[in-house]
């Protein structure tokens, strides 16, 4: 298949997830921070936003630049209608390719994103109907595409931002290191009851990242993720069957993966934040691998300009 | 006040209640400042559309009751109850107190009934009472404790003082609703959170279960807990399926269970698992087919022997109906005086027993200026108030009053007090009452602070049960202290972390947005 098109999978992959754990994200830390007094809220806001991997561009960032900077801001890769304005754009571009009910749920998307009122109250609605739409959106891709090699990018992608998305989940836990910390974390990816159900009576930080990071059975956690992408990876590239690899993501994030599955530790908490940087760090090179052996043709073709 | 007050000032003169919001003269009482600063900043339409949301949510999760076989939606009100922490600290001993009384007087009745040899109360109350259970007579229940979770329903009166109306240690029901009401008002009135301490009620499963795991059997080192339904018809069957699913436990049907040697197992696809607690959610009457009604099909044969012999806790005990009994209600501050040998902290609402030939008859010859109950009715089922009743409905109550008068209790017409609710399109006083809960593990009871407040939808109305037209508040309980666990609590600053992680994009965003830009 065409590269372009494969990129372009891959980004409709990552950014509707993206969109998703960020309205998850935003869903449950938003209750907390209307909790807090004035001057606590806009440097816990800021936090957040550090987080989420962005700088507030002012002093004066607060809870309302918070929401439009993670949720309504259309020119910024990290706001939830920045992903999903390129997810559509990029699935415009590949619109042969996808099914018109993939492409149709995204563009349905991308025209109800300004249909909300963009104060507190409307953004919980607004998250709730985000990750509805990227459900939807989710639930169609596997349905309706076949499982062949632009479906396998897609889901690459997916798997790949779902762990860097988890891990930020887990690093919210500094962001509000008082009260219940665990339950918004494990809120925030949907694990709350999956949680209990496992654990029992065993509660708390520890068990809590524990299970969000290594759970071979829940779909959000990062071990989890991180074994999906390896299928992925696996079934792109089947020439390395029996010894070594000569694929570069595979490497990256194979050893991610199984550094998280096969460490042994007593203090998983005050290695968190060392972990949580690997995996991000793990992600964010393999994306590059990914893009270099798979869809990087522009840069050596790029004396040649840009047409379009 | 916005219009949206209006004519509260009206509305509220016409009642001789007590209002939590507003004192006589229409001011806000302090505890309620942040509530009504947020309310004061939102019109009509914001209102509206927020109650609608939070309905909408409702609906969504699931958080319904069943009427008439119907599914409905729990009306949640947009403006909370909210009890200051002086008020919440003397409300909490109440509670407390009289939760020991009556496993004082459960364990008592069940064994050498010294109460009814010291005079305390008549031994015919006791054995008439239709929850006096023989059939678990004589054994001390596996964990020692009778009432794990009880509700205790208060009141407040014209005078502003709270008192107990009610006990409840059999099945109380309408936590869920506590711990949906506050997830729904955190997004509904987000601006009343801010600036005040609001005692969190989150922890209620975990106390639970932690409560329930403490009383297991003897022996058993990582206990099974279930809670045990009668199944999706049940009107609390969102209750059920909530704290199963909160605590982490498996939500058990009689047909999952199996009676062994005195042991309770479920069955499992792993095989038959061994259950050491049941919260039981299930009255009495239909647990167990060997002991109680023959025909029920909604408990387990061998239960109750089971429990006998300590091979399964039951949580709540078999038999407590005994000690919710509206008459032996009558007598609760004298058991409290009895066993602690302490004043009660909350006073009982005044309780005529019709049994007393001179108060039988007081109280027929006013049958139009009170309430009648039958005590062992729940969820206001055959309560009679006089003034509302037709001469017909208490010529009828009048007959059955005097056919079996150790089946009623009168009391006078209390005044609940009020607090603002929105009805159409302004707020006017409507009726409430609070429901604490207590959970008791054997050493120490814990009160939920807060509980679940009930209001009557109609302006006037003082019956607050959904059943019948009821809808329910959030209930928040101010923190004195920051000592104690808030909802917020005031944190550590920490630095925003110097290196900023950034956001992959695909290679040519930036070229894109441009692009946009430009069109």
């Amino acid at each position: 298949m065409l590269s372009r098109i494969a990129e372009s999978l891959f980004w409709i992959g990552r950014y509707v997830e993206r969109a998703d754990g960020t309205a998850r994200i935003l869903d449950v830390h938003l209750e907390r921070l209307n909790h807090l007094p004035m001057a606590e809220q806009r440097s816990v806001a800021q936090e957040l936003l550090a987080v989420m991997g962005a700088r507030p561009q002012s002093e004066e960032f607060g809870l309302n630049e918070l929401l439009n900077a993670l949720a309504y801001d259309k020119h910024s890769a990290t706001s939830i209608a920045g992903s999903l304005g390129a997810a559509r754009e990029n699935a415009r571009r590949a619109r042969e390719t996808v099914s018109s009910g993939l492409w149709e749920s995204l563009n349905t998307t991308y025209y109800g994103l300004n249909q909300h009122r963009k104060d507190v109250v409307g953004t919980y609605r607004f998250c709730n109907w985000v990750l509805e739409r990227t459900a939807m959106v989710s639930g169609l891709a596997d349905t309706t595409v076949s499982h062949d090699e632009s479906w396998l990018f897609l889901v690459l992608g997916r798997s790949l931002e779902r762990a860097d998305m988890t891990a930020r989940m887990l690093s919210t836990r500094d962001v509000l290191s008082a009260g219940m910390s665990w339950v918004n974390m494990l809120r925030c990816a949907g694990a709350y009851e999956s949680f209990l159900r496992t654990r029992r009576a065993a509660f708390g930080d520890q068990h809590a990242a524990e299970f969000l990071l290594l759970d071979r059975l829940f779909p959000r956690s990062i071990v989890y993720a991180l074994r999906d992408a390896d299928d992925c990876l696996a079934k792109l590239d089947p020439s390395a069957q029996r010894v070594g690899f000569i694929n570069d993501a595979r490497r990256i994030v194979g050893q991610a993966r199984t550094f998280l599955e096969f460490h042994r530790t007593d203090d998983l908490m005050s290695e968190l934040p060392e972990h949580m940087e690997r995996v991000q760090k793990a992600v964010s090179q393999a994306s590059d691998a990914i893009s270099r052996k798979y869809f990087n043709q522009a840069d050596e073709l790029a004396w040649v300009g840009e047409v379009s | 006040m916005s219009d949206l007050f209006q004519d509260y000032a009206a509305a509220a003169g016409r009642t001789e209640a007590y209002d939590e919001m507003f004192t006589r003269e229409q001011e806000a009482r302090s505890s309620y400042g942040q509530v009504s600063g947020a309310l004061r900043e939102l019109s009509l339409a914001d209102v509206t559309a927020r109650a609608d949301s939070m309905a909408r949510t409702f609906l969504d999760r699931g958080v319904t009751f069943d009427f008439a076989g119907e599914e409905r939606p729990f009306p949640l009100d947009i403006v909370p109850r909210v009890i200051p922490a002086e008020e919440w600290t003397v409300l909490e001993r109440g509670v407390a107190q009289r939760v020991r009384a009556l496993e004082a007087f459960l364990n008592d009745v069940y064994d050498k009934m010294t109460v009814v040899a010291d005079g305390v109360i008549p031994r015919q109350l006791v054995t008439t009472s239709a929850h006096f259970h023989r059939a678990v007579h004589g054994f001390e229940p596996a964990g020692g404790v009778r009432v794990h979770i009880s509700g205790i329903d208060v009141i407040r009166d014209a005078a502003g003082t709270f008192r107990v109306l009610e006990d409840n240690v059999r099945v109380p029901s309408g936590v869920s609703y506590v711990l949906e009401n506050r997830r729904a008002m955190a997004k509904g009135l987000p601006e009343a959170f801010g600036q005040q301490l609001i005692r969190p009620v989150e922890e209620y499963p975990r106390r639970l279960l932690s409560a329930l795991r403490k009383t297991a059997p003897s022996g058993v080192d990582d206990p099974t807990v279930v809670v045990l339904t009668p199944g999706v018809f049940n009107s609390a069957y969102f209750e059920h399926t909530l704290l199963a699913g909160l605590m982490g436990v498996e939500l058990v049907e009689g047909r999952d269970l199996i009676c062994r040697g005195n042991r309770v197992y479920m069955r499992t696809t792993a095989g038959e698992q061994r259950v050491d607690v049941i919260y039981k959610r299930i009255d009495d009457e239909f647990l167990d087919p060997l002991q109680f009604r023959a025909d029920s099909m909604l408990g387990c044969p061998g239960l109750v022997n089971a429990a006998r012999a300590g091979g399964v806790t039951i949580a709540n005990a078999v038999g407590n109906g005994v000690a919710d009994d509206k008459l032996v209600y009558s007598y609760v501050p004298e058991l409290i005086r009895y066993y602690l040998n302490e004043e009660p902290v909350i006073a009982n609402v005044d309780t005529f027993r019709l049994e007393e030939k001179e108060a039988r008859e007081h109280v027929l010859d006013r049958l139009d200026e009170l309430v009648v109950k039958p005590v062992d009715g729940s969820g206001g089922k055959g309560l009679v108030i006089g003034p509302d009743a037709s001469r017909d409905e208490l010529e009828a109550l009048r007959k059955r009053i005097i056919a079996d008068p150790r089946g009623w209790i009168a009391q006078p017409v209390l005044q609940l007090s009020t607090v603002p609710t929105l009805s159409g399109d302004k707020f006017g006083p409507r009726h409430v009452d609070l429901r604490p809960f207590a959970v008791n593990d054997g050493d120490d009871v814990w009160v939920l602070p807060g509980g679940l407040t009930r209001v009557a939808l109609k302006e006037g109305s003082l019956i607050v049960n959904s059943s019948q037209g009821g809808g329910s508040k959030d209930t928040w309980v101010l923190a004195d202290s920051p000592q104690v666990p808030v909802e917020a609590l005031p944190r550590q600053s920490i630095a925003v972390r110097e290196r900023v992680s950034v956001w992959p994009v695909e290679s040519n965003w930036r070229d894109r947005q441009s692009e946009q830009q430009q069109q």
